[in-house]
């Protein structure tokens, strides 16, 4: 990214798919999933002490609808799966996934049927965060991961994709 | 009077058993006089067990298996012992151990006018797991009638809603069942958008 603003009005010089990812990756709004004790260690990494607004991760959405990335925060009952579901399908593209603490992960020490064994068997996830429950700084490592991930994306291949797909021309 | 005194006089001749276990009094009812019973115990004056704390529901296969058990070796010892001694004059009947009922149905109460609580249990065999149900009496039986028939598959007859309240509908297991294994059966759970 080339930048020139010491004379006159200034200038930027950029890739559009750069300063999309620079866009995206540095205000990640989280939606707080917290199902268990994970969800303790969320709130307090999100709350002043840690502040995860400092990342960008500015505004806990509530809603799945303004949300990019579902912070999945604890435990996954089998009967919980397909309000998971419901909630990651609502959300708008780009969408991420944390998958937060061993139960998020594996289902961690429950091994039972009434558990479902990872996330990953429901929704696609982008960054695991080991420990039971992880730290807030853990957290915040994921969170920082995710950007670098986001930074990494290639936003406009997959409209490019579309865009041929609707008019039926070869890519 | 004491407590157990009191109980006997007021249930006669539906105490089964009566018996204290590590410190709470058990009294043992006839699985069809579970709801005249409560209500006998809730009503007479001087015991008045007017609150329901909690019901619950065993599984005590596991533990008669393993009594069953311990009985076969004893009584292969000791026929061992009548062999060893020369005794063949002893007849070697085929002995059937009886299994008892494999659940039961616990019923917790509490005397709001004296403090004191007692335990009322019935014994509900496999092959006719149904008890009368005490939402009659406290609608507060109502929930932990429920995660009773959810887990332990123990139908409460009369329940106005009996529909599984932990597990979801359409699993087909009873899973605190002790012959139901812990990671379960394959049980899985979907999002269906067409239902």
């Amino acid at each position: 990214m080339g930048l020139q603003a010491y004379s006159g009005p200034g200038w930027l010089l950029t890739k559009a798919e750069q300063i999309i990812n620079w866009g995206r990756s540095r205000s990640p709004w989280p939606l707080p999933y917290g199902t268990a004790c994970c969800g303790i260690e969320m709130m307090c990494a999100l709350a002043a002490t840690y502040d995860m607004a400092r990342f960008g991760a500015e505004r806990p959405s509530f809603s799945p609808r303004q949300a990019d990335v579902l912070i999945e925060a604890g435990t996954i009952t089998k009967k919980m799966v397909p309000v998971l579901r419901r909630i990651y399908d609502q959300m708008a593209e780009p969408k991420w996934v944390i998958a937060m603490g061993a139960c998020a992960c594996s289902g961690g020490v429950f091994r039972t049927y009434s558990v479902q064994q990872g996330i990953d068997d429901v929704i696609p996830v982008d960054i695991y965060v080991p420990g039971c429950p992880p730290r807030p700084e853990s957290l915040l490592y994921a969170l920082l991961k995710l950007m670098d991930k986001i930074q990494q994306d290639h936003p406009l291949y997959k409209q490019r994709a579309d865009l041929a797909e609707t008019l039926g021309v070869e890519r | 009077m004491s407590l157990q005194d009191r109980i006997r006089h007021c249930l006669q001749n539906d105490v089964l058993d009566l018996f204290q276990c590590q410190g709470d009094l058990f009294v043992q009812v006839p699985r069809d006089r579970i709801v005249q019973c409560l209500e006998k115990l809730r009503d007479e004056p001087g015991l008045e067990f007017d609150f329901l704390v909690d019901v619950v529901g065993v599984d005590n296969s596991a533990l008669h298996e393993k009594e069953i058990k311990a009985r076969e070796k004893a009584l292969a010892k000791e026929k061992e012992k009548a062999e060893e001694s020369g005794e063949t004059g002893v007849e070697n009947e085929p002995v059937v151990l009886e299994v008892p009922p494999r659940f039961d149905v616990i019923y917790l109460l509490l005397s709001l006018k004296s403090n004191e609580r007692l335990a009322v249990k019935v014994k509900v065999p496999e092959e006719d797991p149904e008890v009368d149900t005490v939402t009659t009496i406290w609608r507060a039986a109502d929930w932990p009638e429920r995660e009773i028939f959810d887990f332990l598959g123990i139908r409460f007859r009369g329940h106005h809603n009996l529909k599984r309240l932990m597990m979801w509908e359409g699993f087909g297991s009873y899973p605190l069942r002790k012959d139901y294994p812990l990671q379960g059966k394959g049980e899985e759970r979907h999002l269906d958008y067409d239902e």
